[in-house]
């Protein structure tokens, strides 16, 4: 115990553990609080409790095969991974992927952005108290999670983004579902704003919480809805366009209040504007089209190739024994995940295998902000403000 | 045994009863818990307990037996004699309350005693019931306090801090009704609620003349909720928070003790609410020849409910449910049709809408905790103190103007 002058005139502190076995720290976060009474004084951070070495087994495994790992980093949002890592390894290649798979590229990432934005309502509503939110959202969820499985044989691990393009043809009857889901969502959207949006004890315990100013925001490199929330207007998807994006026409959502509530604000409008996206992209898919690059080497070849051609099954076994080396160097992929700026760095050293693979992580760099947001504040606003950053500790401690 | 009631009026007739509502009572806790479960579980989409027992009715049972063959953990540095108090203090409390409570207007006899239906009916009831009520506080701070661990301490803390500053709204905000009853006397109040306004509106205490007391009401049930713990108050044991709150060290028996306190207050609070400000037992229609057809609603309700319960049974998923559904449905419709019979029609009026407005209270109270969030702990002592409070006041003030008026 520490002696020190508290606000309210105390000598000793307590130091309250959380984590990393807590409802609320979303997987195994540890904070250490410094309280006065309920006051936070202080709030040090702990990470490392879900450690995978994610980056390092990358090193050993060849450029497809990595592809599975990186979906075990942001688990609620794989897609967005898979694609940060493929949109790398391709930039290497200097491969250019159809423009079919990239149209389904978008579709699915801003599927899997409203996936994991609702999430993120559902479990920062049940920290807060809003117990029923929870469910709806994951009831929502599950149509999404119904169509990853669809397309990918895979509901969460999805893998289904491949260097060049996708792993399989989607099957019949997908675009049906999709636009179930563009159909329904708006009013079920609507739903969770009439039970909190202008709700006063939601407004009480929002608004004002959690204040980060746009400076202390890019100082510490926050991106994302929670950048967006303190009133600065980035976003990859706009300013480094990537997979086609310059082509579909949405809005970024920007509040400038910098509290838990304009976050909120941000997260829902974005997840309504991905819905947009997924509209104009289901117009813009072409019925017929290769779904993968023309790399022979490097994109598996068909399967009925490979029964009458001899360069197909070469190139097979290759690819599937020791892999395909990508020319010498490094690059670095920066893509809009739900979370805020994912950044994939690859260097190469001219073998099948990365040399190295580093994921710049949004939840990693987003977390830094919590010290600053909840220090002086009180405890039921710690857990409004971990909840507001929307981290996932799968992809911060990789 | 005539004569031994004469003599010993206490053992012959208070005990019975006594045990009868205990077991009433404990039935009932039990069962909130499957109740408050399925309506949550229906408001959020799911389908709650469904696997003991044909939906889930054998699940408080479940519970029960699983609660009693739990390790019991004592945290090492506890208080030990503080920690056992806590929970038997809480659940005594909380169940004591209930002793005043009338559940009908009727006296009935036992062994040739004439009775009413409470167990006691004192004077002073009310009050007596807050007494006791405020005295739950303990068995919370004492379990924060006692466990050595922080969590529950701060759970300790908040729940002290809120019981003791809503207590006070919600004293505040019954003086209304007292006003206009004239009495302390739960059954008196609920007697004081009879007749109707222009003949068919019931002259409710919420309703009620010289002053409705609707806001007052409001400021009860409000403050009533805080001090019961419960949605969106429940900060005491904010399991995103807190983890458990103070009762987070607390595990077996000694966990569902506290479970059952929280429940039983519930009831009180909800017994409590209907006798002030919804007229208690008294049934919402007149008492005129031409509404006479409502005494036989009670038979009516427990019939249909039967009916269906029947309909549905037969074709319930299990063997189990088959058969047990259907027994239920044919319980309830003889329920129904002893309800309907001349000798019982006019007692079971009572404690049918009693039971019924408790039910209601029940349901808003579970309705609640699925729409809300919760509050910060600042946020609700501001709450209590500078609205509750002042408007109970307020209400009062009104009040008693409204009767000094009236009566000159």
């Amino acid at each position: 115990m520490t002696t020190v002058q508290t606000p309210t005139g105390a000598e000793k502190t307590m130091v309250l553990n959380m984590g990393p076995q807590h409802p609320s720290t979303h997987g195994v976060l540890r904070v250490l609080l410094e309280l006065d009474g309920e006051n936070v004084m202080k709030a040090d951070v702990d990470i490392g409790y879900l450690h995978t070495g994610i980056e390092k087994t990358a090193e050993a495994l060849t450029y497809s095969q990595a592809i599975t790992i990186t979906d075990r980093m942001d688990y609620l949002a794989p897609l967005s991974n898979n694609l940060a890592y493929c949109l790398a390894v391709e930039k290497l290649l200097e491969l250019e992927v159809p423009k079919r798979a990239q149209y389904i590229r978008v579709l699915l990432t801003e599927l899997t952005r409203i996936g994991s934005h609702l999430v993120w309502l559902g479990t920062h509503a049940i920290d807060l108290g809003a117990m029923s939110v929870f469910l709806y959202c994951f009831r929502e969820r599950e149509e999404l999670l119904k169509i990853f499985e669809m397309v990918s044989g895979q509901r969460m691990m999805t893998s289904y983004f491949r260097i060049g393009g996708l792993a399989l043809e989607p099957p019949a009857g997908w675009t049906e579902r999709v636009e179930d889901v563009v159909r329904t969502f708006p009013s079920r959207f609507d739903e969770y704003e009439d039970l909190l949006t202008k709700n006063r004890i939601w407004l009480a315990r929002t608004q004002g919480v959690g204040m980060l100013s746009a400076e202390d925001a890019i100082g510490l490199g926050v991106s994302g809805p929670s950048l967006r929330g303190s009133g600065v207007d980035y976003d990859v998807r706009k300013y480094f366009p990537y997979s086609s994006y310059d082509e579909f026409d949405f809005e970024v959502p920007v509040r400038s209040e910098g509290d838990c509530y304009a976050r909120y604000m941000c997260r829902v409008a974005e997840m309504r504007e991905s819905i947009k996206i997924v509209k104009q992209a289901l117009g813009k898919i072409p019925a017929e089209g290769p779904i993968k690059a023309d790399a022979p080497g490097i994109v598996a070849p068909q399967r009925e190739k490979m029964k009458t051609e001899m360069e197909a099954l070469i190139y097979h076994f290759k690819i599937y024994t020791e892999g395909f080396a990508p020319p010498a160097g490094e690059v670095y992929q920066r893509v809009e995940s739900p979370r805020g700026e994912l950044g994939c760095f690859v260097a190469s050293d001219g073998s099948p295998k990365p040399y190295r693979m580093r994921m710049r992580t949004p939840s990693f760099v987003n977390l830094q902000a919590l010290q600053k947001m909840v220090e002086g504040h009180l405890i039921a606003d710690v857990i409004a403000s971990i909840g507001t950053l929307d981290i996932v500790l799968g992809e911060i401690d990789r | 045994m005539n004569e031994f009631a004469v003599q010993h009026p206490i053992l012959a007739v208070a005990l019975p009863k006594i045990v009868v509502l205990l077991f009433v009572l404990l039935t009932a806790l039990a069962y909130l818990t499957w109740f408050e479960r399925k309506v949550v579980a229906h408001i959020q989409a799911r389908w709650g307990p469904y696997r003991v027992g044909p939906h889930g009715l054998l699940q408080p049972l479940a519970d029960g037996v699983k609660f009693l063959f739990k390790e019991d953990v004592t945290p090492a540095g506890a208080d030990k004699f503080a920690y056992f108090l806590a929970p038997f203090l809480a659940l005594s409390l909380a169940i004591t309350s209930i002793a005043v409570i009338p559940f009908g207007p009727k006296e009935f006899s036992v062994f040739g005693q004439s009775t009413p239906l409470s167990i006691t009916n004192l004077n002073i009831g009310l009050l007596v019931l807050f007494a006791i009520t405020s005295m739950g506080v303990y068995g919370v701070a004492l379990a924060g306090w006692s466990s050595n661990s922080k969590y529950p301490l701060l759970g300790g803390l908040r729940s002290s801090a809120q019981m003791v500053s809503y207590e006070l709204a919600l004293t505040m905000s019954v003086v209304g009704v007292i006003l206009m009853a004239g009495t302390f006397n739960l059954s008196e109040i609920v007697n004081a609620q009879q007749g109707f306004h222009w003949g068919f509106v019931p002259r409710w205490n919420l309703i009620g003349w010289p002053f409705p007391q609707v806001l007052g009401f409001l400021l009860f049930f409000t403050s009533a909720v805080a001090e019961t713990n419960r949605a969106p108050f429940d900060l005491a044991e904010a399991e995103s928070e807190l983890v458990a709150g103070f009762h987070t060290e607390y595990a077996s028996f000694k966990f569902a003790m506290f479970f059952m306190a929280e429940y039983a207050s519930m009831i009180t609070v909800s017994c409590l609410a209907t006798i002030l400000f919804f007229g208690g037992w008294l049934s919402p229609f007149p008492q005129t020849p031409i509404w006479a057809w409502t005494h036989y609603i009670p038979a009516a309700a427990f019939a249909a409910a039967g009916l269906a319960l029947i309909v549905h049974g037969v074709r319930y998923i299990t063997m189990f449910g088959r058969v047990v559904l259907p027994v239920l449905g044919l319980a309830l419709c003889g329920l129904g049709v002893l309800c309907g019979q001349p000798g019982m029609l006019d007692f079971v009026q009572g404690p049918f809408w009693f039971l019924l407005k408790i039910a209601i209270f029940l349901f808003i109270y579970v309705w609640v905790r699925g729409t809300l969030p919760r509050f910060r702990y600042d946020q609700l002592m501001g709450f209590g103190w500078k609205l509750l409070l002042p408007l109970s006041i307020v209400n009062v003030v009104l009040t008693s103007l409204a009767i000094v008026w009236t009566q000159q």
